[in-house]
């Protein structure tokens, strides 16, 4: 057993991270990495949760039984990938039920995307192909992130993701080529989710607080702006495919960076969404309070069921 | 009547039965009483709209009219829905939904367990896949019950209290008319009176567990298999037939 | 009653490929029945697993990271336990 000081542990442990080697839970490490993990990890787990709520308003809609099946299936996913990163940041010391419990104060923050109403059919599709392929597209790279439980996370989240992303585009697909009604759904629920998703990347670069320490410490492996271009690059072409038109007058390619250069983000709206304000915010945490409050009574059952049980076992 | 037209009447029911359940059960989704919970009653809804996708397309194939599942299960009228009233009853609180999901879940077995020996050969085979998800729910909603009952003084009240209220509605999952007659001849339908004294001895023996009362004297409510159904129904039809009611022939 | 949560449990799952139970996960369960019944639904949605193994977390005990020199370090100076420290000759197969 070694005595180190602080900064030798420090540089032992930076060592161990540019050696691309994973940090586990009873390894030593910098408070501060403990803590912006807990905080990473726990928001990207309360926007499962909470993604959960815009599409399963749609799952006693869905127009038929495979589409229906489908969502539900998808929709459970995200259950399961809340649970499985839940459980990563229990790993660090978080509580999973205090973390919640500041989600559903009001205090926690999740993506903003989900504050967003889903008012058509069309929303599954939308989501389904440009949300979860944001997602995709920040999560990829979190597979090799230094922490272990993290990277192990994600490599099932991602396993998962792969589906969501074909349905959704599967959705808007046959609405761009059904009938003349369908196919304004498809481009409405376009022209309202474009530029949210854009903004799930976060701030720009240079105004994201967080950026370069968590490069260093490989809990981050791409800039926001960096992801942001990749997914407009691979979402352009796939619009252009299905005759739905992004809305962005400015949008254009430039040969020179062989990369779309795209229109100017509203940052105000993101601020105004991000700090309570967009259209569904209280809707989202009174759903997922009710949940909580209405199971209490359903927990505290099995947890005293759990008790009698044990206690007729050992007599 | 015919036996196509029966067995087109009988396919109907054990469907519409998943379809509404299956229905009710996928509301709980994101609203669940624990994340694992969330994620155990979607697998069921899952189950349930895979039973219903599967009988509703053989329903359509016996009916000959060149229908799909999906027109059967979106495009009927209300009283022409087949299902029992049990399953179309609202969600209320977790534990009037596994009192509903129990009852039923009791029933289904032994009906699947039946129908895996009919002479039809398709109700045969989907009823041997059906059987396997229908024994996983029904461990689930027993053990919920048996959880609930024998857990804390207020969810023992509030689960005798969803029994008490659900009771009336199960004597007629064993219902049997003409159509039944018609099948039980060439050994294609379950004998569902020979079924329901199992039925209430199991349900007796999980409530015994669960230290709670069966419900006596109770008036039994009956007229979904005919086509009678309860007020919840005809909401839940305007939300599942949305879609197809406000966009018309369009493919999704 | 008791406000508590349910105790974490620790899952493990072989799949079909005959290879050992592996550590997939953990979820919360208010006993040991449910904890199977919930990583069966949580764990194994795509067919993952044949069997599975739940062990509550609190339970586990795990090597101190602060003794890996002493526990690990020795084996890496025993090279003769691995089949490539032998020379076989090119002709010879099946070995
Ligand atoms: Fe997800
Ligand atoms: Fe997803």
């Amino acid at each position: 057993m070694k005595n180190l000081s602080l900064e030798e542990k420090e540089r032992e442990f930076q060592a161990k991270i540019d050696a691309d080697q994973k940090i586990e839970p009873n390894d030593w490490m910098p408070d501060e990495y403990r803590k912006t993990l807990i905080r990473q990890i726990s928001q990207h787990a309360h926007s499962e949760i909470v993604g959960m709520l815009p599409e399963g308003n749609w799952i006693t809609r869905a127009p038929n039984l495979r589409r229906k099946a489908v969502l539900l299936a998808k929709v459970q996913d995200e259950a399961g990938h809340g649970l499985y990163l839940y459980s990563a940041a229990e790993t660090l010391g978080s509580d999973r039920e205090k973390t919640i419990d500041d989600l559903n104060a009001g205090i926690a923050k999740y993506s903003s995307i989900f504050n967003y109403p889903t008012v058509t059919w069309a929303d599954m599709g939308t989501i389904g192909w440009l949300v979860d392929g944001a997602a995709i597209m920040n999560q990829v790279p979190l597979c090799r992130c230094s922490y272990g439980p993290y990277a192990r996370a994600m490599v099932r989240v991602c396993k998962e993701e792969s589906f969501h992303q074909r349905q959704g585009f599967e959705i808007v697909m046959k609405l761009a080529q059904g009938t003349p009604e369908q196919k304004a759904l498809a481009q409405e629920s376009l022209n309202r989710w474009w530029w949210p998703a854009l903004m799930m990347f976060g701030p720009n670069d240079a105004n994201s607080k967080h950026t370069a320490q968590s490069m260093k410490w490989k809990i981050k492996r791409e800039t926001n702006d960096e992801l942001r271009q990749k997914f407009v690059d691979i979402t352009v072409p796939q619009a252009e495919m299905i005759g739905l038109t992004i809305p962005d007058a400015d949008l254009k390619w430039n040969e020179e960076r062989q990369s779309y250069d795209f229109g100017a983000i509203n940052w105000d709206e993101f601020m105004n969404v991000v700090q309570g304000n967009g259209p569904c915010n209280k809707e989202r945490i009174a759903a997922r309070r009710e949940a909580k409050e209405n199971g209490l009574w359903v927990r505290e059952a099995a947890n005293a069921f759990a008790e009698k049980r044990k206690a007729r076992q050992a007599s | 009547m015919n036996r196509e037209q029966a067995l087109f009447e009988y396919t109907l029911r054990i469907a519409d039965d998943s379809l509404i359940l299956g229905h009710r059960v996928s509301e709980w989704c994101g609203h669940g009483p624990i994340l694992e919970e969330d994620i155990a009653m979607t697998n069921i809804a899952l189950d349930l709209v895979g039973q219903a996708t599967n009988f509703l397309e053989y329903a359509a194939k016996v009916d000959g009219k060149g229908k799909t599942a999906d027109d059967l299960a979106f495009l009927r009228y209300d009283r022409d829905y087949r299902n029992a009233l049990l399953v179309e009853q609202k969600n209320g609180h977790f534990g009037d939904t596994m009192a509903r999901q129990f009852f039923f879940d009791v029933f289904r077995k032994l009906f699947f367990e039946g129908l895996t020996k009919s002479t039809d050969e398709t109700l045969a085979a989907i009823a041997e896949k059906s059987l396997k998800e229908t024994k996983y729910h029904l461990k689930h909603s027993s053990e919920w019950v048996i959880r609930l009952g024998d857990g804390t003084e207020e969810s023992h009240q509030k689960i005798q209290e969803s029994i008490n209220n659900l009771w009336r509605f199960t004597e007629e999952l064993f219902f049997s008319n003409d159509v039944d007659t018609m099948l039980l001849e060439s050994g294609i339908a379950v004998d569902l009176n020979a079924l329901y004294p199992l039925w209430k001895s199991q349900v007796a023996h999980v409530l015994a567990e669960a230290t709670l009362e069966i419900p006596s004297g109770t008036f039994q409510q009956k007229g979904g298999r005919t086509g009678f159904h309860s007020e919840h129904l005809g909401y839940l039809l305007a939300e599942m037939q949305y879609m197809q009611r406000a966009y018309p022939g369009m493919e999704w | 009653m008791s406000n508590k949560e349910w105790p974490l449990w620790e899952v493990f799952i072989r799949s079909k490929q005959g290879l050992s139970h592996k550590h997939v996960g953990s979820l919360r369960a208010a006993d040991a029945e449910m904890a199977i019944d919930n990583a069966r639904d949580v764990y194994t949605r795509r067919s993952e697993g044949i069997s599975i193994w739940v062990v509550e977390s609190k339970l586990v005990t795990a090597s101190d990271p602060r003794e890996a020199d002493a526990l690990f370090d020795p084996a890496d100076s025993k090279v003769y336990r691995h089949p490539t420290f032998y020379d076989v000759p090119d002709g010879i197969s099946h070995m």
